[in-house]
């Protein structure tokens, strides 16, 4: 097992290199020029020219990219054009809000959607399972936005349970970081929930026809342990897959639910990069991103030996 | 004293089509020890009749009557809650497929302590020991290495063992097993039987067997009830069976089986088949149900079912023309 994360580590080099490759890419490929931008409108060619030389745009594709990779590899990232901070910096800055809302979006859909899936598979074509799936079909045509302003209104302006909008780190108490983000997770988590609990449904459905199903009824066991032990188990392989491919579509589901609330995350940094052409920002961010979901991937793989011991790298 | 004395089950199934009538007024009983076969067609509701015993239908589609009483309490009146105090202790289950019946996530120590953990209150300890020992029982080699693998890391045999190792763990009174080697190699077939007929003897449990094998049932059986399009249409011990059936299906299935050396004995001697398949059990049947296939069917099968007769000591039949009396070879 140890081995097998160490060869998936080693495999993620080529992928993250190509990764690499596009993001800086990004720079030749997008309209716009990055040393006009930064001279401003009323700068004269020569400055433009002057400030493209300072910033070593001028010089062959190639030898960029190599010393833009020798860069990161020793942990720089650049520097943005427009606050002149280093981009790691700003990134550190922006990360806790941002995984903080993952985090909390993450738990609050697989502890709302898996029962909900295992409860509609159960009682497949009763009130209860098309009472669930009416729902999920909801939440899954529901924009973050609309969801995110109904919830604000509702629970922070109507009824004052809940802060509207901002965001509190998790070193100044537990309870304000979580109320900050317990409307914000519900709208981005909406779409999740329904996504997951159909796939729940499905993959439990489809267990529970099984023959070993049967046997544990056979045994006596309770409804509980058949279908949260039993037949959980055996649907986790495609659950599992979701959640790791709802956890890339978050990260872009964060950069809404961060304009709507206020949060100052990552999301929020990336569209003020991409207004203001901050290139070095972009490109940080993008790799950053990249990193995690080859991160979650590995960490899917490795759940799937966790829950099916058939499967074996 | 009879362990389990079923009285005209019906076990029914609501289908768009009509109500399929899988199980339709079967009474039979079961001593304490004793092994009692059940055999016919595929699809003549025998595995419906086991499924009902441990009420395993779902219920809907399926929808069981009559009455199934079991140590004097009637399981049809119970409460789900009680009856699963009863599945798995009291009575237990031998599935056909053993490749499929045991959940391929969970260890085979875990699946058969749960069971002992559940309806016995041993800790995980005690149901971890009590398994290593149920599986030397069945004769697992290496058990302490077994109980921590999981079904895929064992071959059918071996998984059948497990499962045999699953349903005796809590020394139930009753063990059902439907057709507990049909997907069995020949030669594990007969080891899986005399496991099966071994432990019966120190557990004392009395075995309902459900099969289609009628080489089995002359192995393991002491009485034999045959079963036809959800009704018992034969019941007598398994000698008086073999040497004298009545009905005209059991003489079919009989006849059916082939024997080593029969094809040597001329070239004219072919296997006798019962012609037709089993009628659909949608529409109700007036007359015999096996009349539509039998070679000796009168207007009189085709209008009035026979009723069930004594025709011999412990021996009864449904057909209007079974001969009477002791058998005569």
């Amino acid at each position: 097992m140890v081995s097998y994360i160490f060869r998936r580590i080693l495999s993620t080099m080529p992928v993250m290199a190509i990764v690499a490759l596009f993001v800086f890419s990004l720079l030749y490929i997008a309209p716009g020029d990055p040393a006009a931008v930064i001279a401003g409108d009323q700068a004269s060619p020569a400055d433009v020219e002057r400030i493209r030389q300072a910033l070593g745009l001028d010089r062959p594709f190639l030898v960029q990219f190599g010393d833009w990779v020798w860069r990161i590899l020793h942990g720089d990232l650049g520097t943005s054009i427009f606050t002149n901070l280093p981009v790691s910096s700003l990134i550190a800055q922006r990360l806790e809000p941002t995984l903080s809302l993952m985090a909390i979006t993450l738990v609050l859909t697989i502890l709302v959607a898996v029962p909900l899936g295992v409860v509609a598979a159960w009682k497949a074509g009763s009130l209860v399972d098309r009472t669930i799936m009416a729902f999920a079909v909801f939440g899954f045509s529901l924009p973050v936005f609309v969801v995110g302003y109904v919830l604000a209104y509702l629970f922070a302006l109507q009824f004052d349970w809940l802060p509207v909008q901002g965001y509190t780190p998790l070193v100044e108490g537990l309870w304000p970081w979580l109320e900050h983000l317990i409307l914000p997770a519900l709208a981005l988590g909406c779409v999740y929930i329904a996504l997951i609990a159909r796939i729940t449904r499905a993959a439990m459905l489809e267990v529970l026809q099984q023959d070993y199903v049967r046997t544990a009824r056979a045994k006596g066991l309770g409804q509980g342990s058949i279908l949260f032990v039993h037949a959980l188990k055996n649907a986790a392989v495609p659950i599992v897959t979701v959640i790791g491919i709802g956890i890339a579509l978050l990260i872009g589901g964060a950069v809404v639910t961060e304009s709507v609330f206020a949060i100052p995350g990552l999301g929020r940094l990336t569209i003020d990069a991409i207004l203001r052409r901050d290139y070095p920002v972009i490109q940080g961010i993008v790799l950053l991103f990249s990193f995690l979901y080859v991160l979650v991937n590995l960490m899917v793989d490795v759940t799937y030996t966790l829950v099916d011991p058939r499967i074996r790298y | 004293m009879a362990l389990l004395e079923v009285q005209n089950l019906q076990t029914h199934f609501r289908t768009p089509e009509g109500i399929n009538r899988a199980v339709d007024g079967v009474s039979f009983h079961v001593d304490e020890g004793e092994t009692l076969a059940i055999v016919g067609e595929s699809g003549c509701g025998k595995s419906v009749t086991s499924m009902s015993l441990m009420r395993l239908i779902p219920e809907p589609p399926g929808k069981i009557a009559g009455s199934i009483r079991f140590q004097d309490k009637d399981l049809l009146q119970l409460s789900e809650h009680e009856m699963r105090a009863i599945r798995g202790n009291d009575i237990s289950m031998i599935f056909q497929e053993p490749m499929t019946s045991l959940n391929p996530v969970l260890t085979v120590g875990r699946q058969i302590g749960e069971t002992l953990r559940m309806h016995q209150g041993l800790d995980k300890q005690a149901a971890l020991a009590r398994a290593i020992e149920m599986l030397t029982l069945v004769g697992i080699p290496e058990p302490a290495r077994r109980v921590r693998e999981y079904p895929h890391q064992l071959s059918g045999g071996m998984r059948q063992r497990v499962m045999i190792a699953m349903a005796l763990a809590c020394n139930p009174k009753l063990l059902i097993a439907d057709e507990p080697t049909t997907a069995l190699d020949v030669t594990i077939q007969a080891q899986i039987l005399r496991l099966m007929l071994d432990l019966k003897r120190r557990v004392g449990a009395a075995i309902v067997l459900i099969t289609h094998d009628l080489g089995v049932v002359a192995e393991i059986a002491e009485r034999v009830m045959v079963m036809y399009a959800g009704r018992k249409v034969e019941e007598a011990p398994v000698a008086e069976l073999f040497r004298s059936p009545r009905h005209p299906y059991t003489q079919g299935l009989l006849g059916a089986v082939p024997k080593l050396g029969s094809s040597l004995s001329g070239a004219a001697r072919r296997l006798a088949e019962i012609p037709g398949q089993v009628p659909s059990l949608k529409k109700r049947i007036d007359g015999c149900v096996f009349a539509g296939r039998c070679a000796l069917a009168t207007d009189l099968c085709r209008e009035v079912a026979p009723g069930l007769e004594q025709k011999a000591p412990r021996h009864i039949v449904a057909c209007h023309y079974a001969p009477r009396g002791a058998a005569a070879a």
